[in-house]
């Protein structure tokens, strides 16, 4: 299997009038190509920063250092006539929000020929087929009329597939996907990810999930990374980390989730306190005034993240204390 | 025996008007509740799920008399307040509060958390003395986990959770007997979730309160109600008791709308039957006849194009308590399964 990114030693930074903010640390990781990777953290964690800083989209006060190497070439830096020609191309990225991504003012058809004219060279007419077939395979019904609609006159589950058809016109061999479907009901959203799930299987890209929502994770990933206060505190494969999460703070994600399979009559296990506001972390470990384990290392010493194997490493200076607590956690 | 219940919904329908049509500016009903009926008993959660659109806050504001129903009744122990003004509601706010999704935007940035705390006690019992008021206030936010010392701070000062934690103080404050739960943890972290789920499930058995919970997220419905009552576009498709609805879920939408929530757990997930539904909610103005979702239903037919299902109740010497579906081929859909 080949590499189709590689993050190396990725840092963002923002200025603020309040000084400098670190939303990402010292991040590392590989995505192999047609697997998928989900990457999992409350709000304010860096998870999406990570991928806006890939894709060159920070806003302006925003720095990055380090690597993205996607398919052999260095993101980070690339000048913007360069990154151009990967974004939208190979490289592509959905967001929450699709009204946020598509122009109100203009048909869906403009939007989405003008990728094709732009990048692939075709002409008009060729491109509106291209786009109609593409809105058909994201599986929007009577493509040939709406293609000509504005935004506003889809529903909400429509404009998302509208956003996934756009980013997946010239075939991309990455999708970002950053909470694709959190905006939209259930039964939207078993529709959207049955229809990346097979653009996975029968074109072969590679999928980048950013979510908060494990439930989603477990459905669509092969790995999976979680972040927490800017870092990424544990990585693994699906079954690693749902199975036999190392770290505190998965562990307690994993047990606060509320689950329809779940055991319903007892109170959830919350985690205590407040996720970490970026601006003020705490001293060590940034989970360490949560965390049940934390002693004095903790509030002084970052840990260092360990690796266990290619793909599974966890940052917690009580890793072998964690693990041996899982069974009491369970029973508890 | 059961006592009474506390609330009761008779055939509730809240239409609002609105304009269709460019050139003749023709009035049509948008219909977000239509014909909905519930009781709500002392102590109890009763869900009430369904996708956006489907009525269900607008179903939470009428039952407060928040918004004024089209047709239907809503008796309040008893006493039938339909129609209520805002003057003849007023005695009867201190026993009905609500809190809501958006937890900072629900409370006035230029008041102390003291100050929107204390306000239901200004409004309901203007004679308390201060320090009384004050000692209560205190008293309210050690019961829902936040710090007295916290009395002068403003909202913005406080995090999502904490916000949510003042909505519930506010809402405790005047000891109401129902509180109306909107989407209460939809805008919160995972962590965070956890903590007021468990903070409402303790005020419940505390205080013996009845919750009417509108959510759209069945896992923590599944933790948090006693009976959950399943809506789409404002008509009630299923309603039982939880655990009933959950394992044994006879509506077609209910088993769909199940069966679409992801479990976090990849083995469960790989082997899932997921039953996907075509399509998007249609429009309430234009609703489809008979059963409302028989476009989007896979056994659909002429009688249910033809007929709106009634919601029945289910005779089966299995099904142990009250068990309601509104589903013509809810039978016929259960031998096959």
């Amino acid at each position: 299997m080949s590499i189709i990114l590689e993050v190396n030693n990725l840092n963002t930074r923002f200025d603020t009038p309040e000084g400098e903010v670190s939303a990402a640390n010292n991040i590392n990781f590989t995505l192999q190509k047609g697997q998928s990777l989900g990457v999992v953290g409350e709000s304010g964690s860096g998870k999406t920063q990570i991928f806006m800083a890939i894709m060159g989209l920070l806003a302006k006060n925003g720095r990055t250092s380090g690597e993205a190497i996607f398919k052999g070439q260095n993101l980070l830096g690339l000048p913007v006539v360069e990154l151009n020609k990967v974004r939208g191309v190979s490289l592509s990225m959905i967001f929450q929000d699709p009204m946020t991504s598509l122009n109100p003012y203009l048909k869906v058809s403009r939007q989405m020929t003008e990728v094709l004219i732009e990048h692939q060279g075709l002409d008009k007419e060729s491109a509106l087929e291209r786009s109609i077939r593409m809105l058909e395979l994201v599986g929007i019904p009577e493509a040939r009329k709406r293609v000509h609609m504005y935004p506003h006159e889809f529903s909400g589950g429509m404009r998302q597939r509208v956003m996934i058809a756009i980013a997946l016109l010239c075939e991309p061999d990455l999708l970002i996907a950053d909470e694709p479907t959190t905006a939209l009901d259930v039964t939207i959203q078993a529709q959207i990810l049955e229809l990346l799930h097979s653009l996975k299987e029968e074109m072969g890209m590679s999928i980048v999930m950013i979510t908060h929502d494990l439930g989603v994770i477990a459905g669509m990933c092969d790995h999976v990374m979680v972040m927490y206060g800017g870092r990424v505190v544990e990585t693994g494969t699906v079954h690693e980390i749902f199975n036999d999460a190392r770290h505190p703070y998965t562990q307690g994600l994993l047990q606060s989730m509320p689950r329809i399979d779940g055991n319903h009559n007892e109170d959830l296990y919350a985690i205590p306190g407040q996720p970490p506001n970026l601006q003020a972390l705490p001293s060590g470990c940034a989970f360490q005034p949560r965390c049940q384990y934390a002693d004095a290392q903790c509030r002084s010493t970052q840990p260092e993240p360990a690796a266990l194997s290619q793909h599974r490493m966890i940052a917690c200076h009580h890793i072998t204390v964690a693990k041996d607590l899982i069974p009491a956690m369970e029973s508890a | 025996m059961m006592s009474d219940p506390i609330l009761k919904v008779e055939n509730l329908k809240v239409h609002f008007p609105v304009d269709v049509g460019t050139f003749f500016s023709n009035k049509a009903q948008l219909k977000a509740v239509d014909g909905v009926s519930f009781e709500l008993n002392e102590g109890e959660t009763l869900a009430i799920v369904g996708e956006s659109g489907c009525g269900k806050s607008t179903l939470g504001r009428a039952v407060l008399q928040l918004l004024h129903n089209t047709e239907g009744q809503v008796i309040w122990m008893g006493e039938n307040i339909t129609g209520y003004s805002v003057k003849a509601m007023r005695p009867l706010r201190n026993e009905m509060q609500i809190i809501f999704q958006d937890p900072l935007a629900s409370l006035n940035p230029r008041m102390t958390i003291g100050e929107i705390i204390a306000e239901p006690l200004a409004t309901h019992n203007p004679d308390m003395p201060k320090e009384q008021v004050k000692s209560r206030v205190r008293e309210m936010m050690d019961i829902v986990g936040l710090l007295p010392r916290m009395i002068n701070r403003y909202p913005h000062e406080f995090s999502g959770g904490q916000c949510q934690r003042i909505g519930i103080a506010r809402a405790m404050i005047l000891q109401p007997k129902v509180i109306v739960c909107d989407e209460p943890v939809s805008a919160l972290d995972v962590s965070i979730q956890a903590q007021i789920i468990n903070l409402l499930g303790e005020l419940q058995k505390r205080f013996g309160l009845s919750l009417l919970f509108i959510s759209h997220d069945l896992s923590i419905i599944r933790h948090i109600s006693h009976r959950v009552m399943v809506l789409y576009l404002g008509n009630v498709m299923e309603i039982a008791e939880k655990d009933e609805l959950y394992n044994s879920p006879r509506h077609p939408y209910t088993q769909a709308l199940i069966s679409a929530v992801p479990v976090p757990d990849p083995d469960k997930e790989a082997h899932k039957k997921r039953i996907v539904l075509k399509g998007d909610l249609p429009s309430p103005i234009n609703p489809p006849s008979g059963c409302v979702f028989r476009t989007r239903c896979l056994y659909a037919d002429q009688q249910c194009e033809r007929e709106k299902p009634d919601l029945n109740t289910l005779t089966e010497a299995s099904v142990k308590s009250t068990h309601q579906v509104a589903c013509h081929k809810q039978a016929e859909i259960h031998r096959t399964n």
